[in-house]
């Protein structure tokens, strides 16, 4: 691990590094479009993506170049790209630095992937509150116009690209990607059902690939160092590469990590969170932002790679791990999530809508005190009808802190049932943050 | 209605676009940096420049929790409520903001000065707790943090205590 270097995160790491122009290109910024653009076909392009093996870091970890190479070749265009910077996944706060701090580095990433694809036409789908980050973004795109890395006749090489930052204004679902190409149309956020998907009928009804910020951010160093050399870093073969993990939670440095992936969850806690806070135990841990399955200490030697999140029955996801500790109610973390799944529920399928306020009533009565022991099969049966019974993937997520709570500390309901009171009486809401005790 | 400036930013907005309907976020959201709020005047010129009726242009503007339909105070605080900022306090800072304000969620200090929402997750998870404040982040907040944000917001208008470029850990930043 000790040979390890960080690949995206490793620009900002400078002293002074603000992330202008001049700076990226000093750095070896924009080498990959000259590479590329006008000297490779495209397809050759998304082959190299395919052999590097990325997968998307936006959550469903689809493989990248397999995205892209659903884009139909023969189509008379316009065909769209979309970047999905709306991280909004509760836990993760990785593409707000990968933004603010290095945005050519994605920008570089729009341009290639939009090569590879045949768009002309980009957007930055940005969530409405990183007003600071927008900002930043049209500075950089301004800056790239003007270096003729964007626009008509790129660099010489008669490819064309126009890339626009679109501000959402506060939906969480406005992060999937059918929510985000609804939206992005001036249109309530609501998820497609598909088929058809997005590379066949997508933005104004035209083939559209949507990545994630840190996906497409990662695209310029596979072209420059190759595929083997991706392949050959994380966790080869099916989750290579570093991943920006966003640790949050009662540990001792919270913040952005890059890793290779394929390090396990105590070395993150321990090399890089610094540890459980304040010398109290680990409890619970979520893996992959809001909607992934609570883990336990048990799973402290599980590997961070795709199939080894998934193997302990929980999800990659975003890259946000929560860590809680000895003193937190699950009970009452589940229900404080639930609030979250209530409010952005879209409101388009009954399970979920109708679901969401369901179970949180019963979360609610049961942190009172109220609960009552045919609650816990209640919940059960409700949270089975709503997976898998929903246009996108929100309904699983939703189930998901309250599936995975009943599994791991059923004994916590317990206890509040037969208690008739939450047994915590140190809510973790009492403690006081990482404003008083992150250190250097 | 959008004010003369406003009027100069909306050709170059519906020009990136094939369809016009897709400026809709775009000018709410412009609508609202004027005043702080989306009146429906705003909404029925929305609807003009988008060949929309305003009814197909209030429906979109009430499902985005950031446009506010309402006037308000002239400083929102939007405290972040869900589990990650929980976990370090944010009930807590919730609580500060009676204390100091006079105010709980939903409301607004009787001097129009600040309105305090309770929101989700703002993508701040590892620098909690925080809140927004219009446009400017605040993380890592202690009561004498949140105390100086107030005092520099009712004297001065802004605070310097506002993140900028987003970096966590950084280690240029050592408290
Ligand atoms: C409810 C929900 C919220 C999502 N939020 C985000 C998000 O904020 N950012 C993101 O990149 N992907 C998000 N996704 C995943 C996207 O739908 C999509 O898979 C992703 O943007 C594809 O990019 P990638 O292949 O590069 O990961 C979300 C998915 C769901 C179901
Ligand atoms: S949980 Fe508060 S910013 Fe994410």
């Amino acid at each position: 691990m000790a040979a390890f270097k960080k690949v995206l995160l490793k620009n900002m790491d400078k002293r002074g590094y603000t992330g202008l122009l001049k700076e990226y290109e000093k750095a070896g910024g924009y080498q990959a479009i000259r590479t590329v653009l006008g000297k490779m076909k495209p397809d050759d392009l998304i082959d190299v993506v395919k052999r590097s093996g990325l997968r998307g870091r936006g959550g469903a970890g689809f493989p990248t170049g397999v995205k892209w190479g659903f884009i139909p070749k023969d189509h008379p265009g316009p065909k769209y790209l979309c970047c999905n910077a709306d991280e909004s996944e509760p836990g993760t706060f990785k593409d707000r630095q990968l933004m603010e701090r290095d945005p050519h580095q994605m920008i570089e990433g729009i341009i290639l992937a939009s090569y590879a694809v045949g768009a002309k036409t980009s957007y930055i789908y940005i969530r409405g509150e990183f007003i600071l980050g927008a900002k930043i973004l049209n500075r950089a795109l301004a800056e790239a116009y003007k270096a003729g890395y964007l626009g008509t006749n790129i660099l010489g090489s008669g490819t064309d690209l126009d890339v626009y930052v679109h501000r959402g204004a506060g939906a969480y679902i406005c992060g999937e990607e059918t929510a985000l190409l609804e939206s992005l149309e001036g249109k309530r956020g609501k998820p497609r059902s598909k088929p058809p998907f997005p590379a066949i009928f997508g933005l104004y009804g035209k083939p559209t690939v949507i990545n994630n910020v840190e996906t497409l951010a990662n695209i310029p160093h596979i072209v420059n160092r190759g595929p083997e050399w991706f392949m050959s870093i994380g966790s080869p073969p099916k989750s290579p590469g570093t991943r920006v993990f966003s640790l949050s939670g009662h540990i001792s440095r919270p913040g952005n990590y890059e890793v290779p992936m394929g390090i396990t969850m105590r070395e993150m806690l321990e090399d890089y969170g610094g540890g459980m806070r304040d010398g109290k135990k680990l409890k619970a841990i979520i893996p992959g932002g809001a909607s992934a399955a609570f883990l336990t200490p048990e799973h402290l030697d599980v590997k961070l790679d795709f199939e080894g999140i998934a193997e302990a029955g929980s999800m990659l996801g975003s890259g946000a791990i929560t860590f809680m500790n000895e003193d937190t109610c699950m009970v009452w973390a589940a229900e404080r999530l639930l609030e979250f799944f209530h409010h952005e529920s879209c409101g388009k399928c009954t399970p979920c809508r109708e679901g969401s306020m369901w179970l949180l009533q019963i979360m609610h009565r049961m942190e009172a005190g109220q609960g009552r022991h045919e609650d816990l099969d209640l919940l059960l049966r409700l949270c089975g009808n709503i997976a898998g019974q929903t246009v996108c993937a929100f309904g699983d997520a939703e189930v998901a802190p309250i599936t995975s709570t009943l599994k791991h500390f059923r004994h916590e309901y317990e206890a509040h049932i037969q208690e008739g009171c939450c047994p915590f009486r140190g809510k973790p809401s009492e403690l006081v943050g990482t404003g008083t005790s992150h250190q250097h | 209605m959008f004010s003369a400036e406003a009027k100069k930013k909306i050709p170059e907005i519906l020009k990136r676009y094939p369809i016009k309907a897709s400026a809709m976020l775009p000018l709410l959201n412009l609508a609202q940096e004027e005043e702080g709020w989306v009146s429906e005047e705003h909404m029925c010129e929305i609807a003009k420049l988008l060949d929309l009726t305003p009814p197909k242009v209030y429906e979109v503007a009430t499902f985005y929790t950031m446009l506010n339909l309402k006037p308000i105070g002239k400083f929102h605080l939007q405290v972040c409520k869900s589990l990650m900022c929980a976990l370090v306090g944010s009930d807590t800072l919730i609580q500060w903001v009676d204390q100091e304000l006079g105010i709980t969620p939903g409301e607004t200090t009787e001097d129009g000065m600040f309105t305090l929402s309770a929101v989700e997750c703002l993508a701040s998870c590892g620098t909690g707790p925080m809140m927004q404040m219009n446009d400017d982040y605040f993380e890592r907040l202690t009561l004498e943090r949140f105390r100086t944000v107030i005092a520099d917001l009712r004297s001065t208008g802004e605070c310097e205590l506002a993140t900028g470029p987003f970096r966590w850990p950084d280690p240029e930043v050592t408290t």
